[in-house]
């Protein structure tokens, strides 16, 4: 929006020094002060602020707790319950950022369904909606990684399942698989190189996190009618307008983060990974983190081969496609509408996805065998249905229903409507709520 | 001279040339020890081979020693367990080949192709199922073998698999009897 167009004027003179030499200071101002956003923004959009927030929060907490631990697998579990008992605040550090690693999986799937449901990925936002998948698959090989360091019984043979993915490469993968782990099976080589990756990858989101946002500001945010902005109605400053709104959505998403760091610590967690890890043993019940269980569901759903694909290789391939399908929405979306609010089957379709993935998601919790396996069978079915077949098919059936000429006359037609004494349909399109 | 006095292909073509093949070759040999350091290490690649005192079992009992970091169960298989591994019709297998290091790598999978000649009622194999390196549970599941418990295949008392994901049998190492009371692997 509006590039090329600073409204930025230094009032001191070392503002003006300053600016003159390395514009730092009108970045930041033309960036999230100046920068106009849709004036409908509602809560699912702060959701990339509170993203931003825990990225910086999980960094400064795993620097600190570097500090006290010990990569080597003699060490590590002991070196972890040092940190639980003998370091001050220790207890407190490692559970914000053990938990801080699931509210930042909340935030990002929260985000993930927002882009899906208000078609914040459909052009000229490609790109951008590609630069999140990539910092979503960082995300999931940080949060892998730093699951296996802790090395208790789930840490080590969460690496060992995860790891063992690569073996259903034909030719390569054995080698694949030895060049992860630096060995035959995971061992202290594995733990040394994960706890180096981890403290690595991060960063690495960040310099992501950089230009998703840059291409952010490039092409302008989407907003819940899907309209691009016109004119300058449409729109309202970042500061103070969008800062507050995302300052108001962290304080409560970080109330409910503090409810479980203070007093359910454990909960996402799992009692086993309290056991030092064994290579001798497989738990009896082995379950990744709660944010990969939709995957591991899918995973686990091909129990047959498919043509000259075995079973394994084949549950490698639907795992890994369906993530890979994240990557190909902007293309398989055929229709013109963006926003989910304007597409009734769409709508529709959508939640069903919802459902499916908790499904899934609940699916990877239980064992893999009698009617879940049937019901995971299903539930992937239906996953990949609605990346190939629902998406391109209803943009071409679909009767979408009127679109507003613009956001200002969304803003003020729901206004009318929901000012005047008729809070029944105000609440029939909650989604469009500013 | 001039830029315009030089001829084609000139000197200054061949330098780019060979500065651009330096450029990549000098890359290919940086990276190689990068990736190079990843590969297990001398004292990982070291055969260590265990010997297994093994007078103890009886039929029906089993024992589990770690080599090359992973657990290799021993196990005094029961009349009945035989019975059930000779009994299987070989069309029914998921994997059709023995998986036996001791043997040529198309052996077929019967009960004897998995054990040694003379020693059938013991299985010595790599306790780790072929699926996802998870480590089945003993004399579990469907047919009375093995049972992974990470994605549930099923393994039949010969240690073939029979049902769930994996794909394999599991393995049987390298390993012989050096006694009647010791079996020495890798």
């Amino acid at each position: 929006m509006s590039e090329g167009h600073s409204t930025y004027t230094p009032k001191t003179g070392i503002g003006r020094w300053f600016d003159a030499r390395m514009p730092l200071p009108r970045l930041v101002y033309d960036s999230f002060v100046a920068y106009p956003v849709p004036r409908n923004l509602n809560y699912a959009y702060t959701f990339g602020g509170i993203l931003a927030l825990m990225l910086a929060a999980q960094m400064l907490t795993g620097i600190v707790l570097a500090m006290h631990y010990a990569a080597d697998s003699t060490l590590a579990f002991d070196s972890v319950e040092k940190i639980m008992r003998d370091v001050n605040s220790g207890w407190l550090l490692r559970y914000m950022h053990s938990n801080g690693a699931s509210f930042f999986f909340v935030a990002v799937y929260i985000h993930i369904f927002r882009g899906l449901y208000y078609g914040s990925y459909k052009a000229p936002r490609e790109l951008l909606w590609i630069l999140g998948c990539i910092i979503y698959l960082l995300m999931m090989a940080t949060g892998f990684m730093g699951y296996v360091l802790p090395w208790g019984q789930m840490s080590f043979w969460g690496a060992t399942v995860i790891t063992g993915f690569f073996s259903a490469i034909p030719l390569v993968g054995d080698w694949i698989q030895q060049l992860l782990l630096g060995g035959y099976a995971v061992d202290n080589p594995t733990l040394n190189r994960f706890f180096s990756l981890h403290y690595l990858l991060p960063f690495m989101i960040a310099g992501v996190v950089v230009l998703h946002i840059w291409a952010l500001h490039v092409v302008g945010q989407s907003n819940p009618t899907g309209i691009e902005v016109k004119s300058k109605t449409d729109t309202v400053a970042f500061t103070p307008y969008a800062t507050i709104k995302d300052a108001f959505g962290m304080l409560v998403f970080l109330f409910i983060f503090a409810y479980f760091v203070f007093y359910l610590p454990n909960f996402l967690g799992h009692p086993d990974n309290y056991v030092v890890a064994d290579p001798l043993k497989t738990p009896a019940h082995i379950v990744p983190e709660w944010y990969f269980l939709p995957f591991y569901a899918i995973l686990r759903a091909i129990t047959f081969n498919i043509g000259p694909i075995n079973s394994k290789l084949g549950g490698v391939l639907a795992m890994f496609g369906s993530i890979a399908m994240l990557f190909l929405v902007p293309w398989l979306d055929t229709s013109k509408v963006r926003s989910a609010v304007y597409r009734p089957w769409y709508k529709l379709f959508f939640w069903l996805f919802v459902i499916d993935a908790v499904l899934l998601g609940w699916l990877g919790s239980q064992p893999a065998e009698g009617s879940y396996v049937f019901m995971a069978q299903m539930a992937t079915l239906f996953y990949f249905a609605f990346f190939l077949v629902a998406l391109p098919v209803l943009g071409l059936i679909e009767t979408p229903r009127r679109l507003p000429n613009s956001i200002t006359e969304a803003v003020l037609e729901k206004n009318k409507h929901g000012g005047g004494g008729h809070p029944a349909h105000a609440a029939a399109a909650p989604e469009t709520k500013g | 001279m001039s830029a315009t006095d030089i001829q084609d292909p000139n000197r200054r073509d061949f330098l780019y040339v060979a500065t651009g093949m330096a450029a990549v070759v000098g890359a290919g040999a940086v990276a190689w020890p990068f990736i190079d350091q990843m590969r297990p290490d001398a004292s990982t690649l070291a055969l260590a081979s265990v010997e297994v005192d093994v007078s103890s079992l009886t039929p029906g009992m089993s024992l589990v020693v770690k080599w090359r970091g992973k657990p290799v169960v021993v196990r005094n298989r029961t009349e009945q367990e035989m019975k059930d591994g000779e009994a299987v019709n070989l069309a029914q297998l998921k994997d059709p080949l023995a998986r036996n290091a001791n043997l040529p790598a198309d052996a077929p999978a019967t009960d004897a192709n998995r054990t040694m000649p003379g020693k059938e009622a013991w299985i010595v194999m790599v306790q780790v199922c072929t699926h996802l390196g998870c480590i089945p549970l003993g004399q579990e599941g469907e047919f009375g073998g093995w049972f992974c418990p990470c994605h549930g295949s099923v393994y039949d008392t010969a240690g073939r698999v029979r049902g769930g994901p994996a794909p394999e049998n599991m393995t049987v190492p390298v390993f012989q009897f050096i006694s009647d009371t010791k079996i020495r692997i890798g």
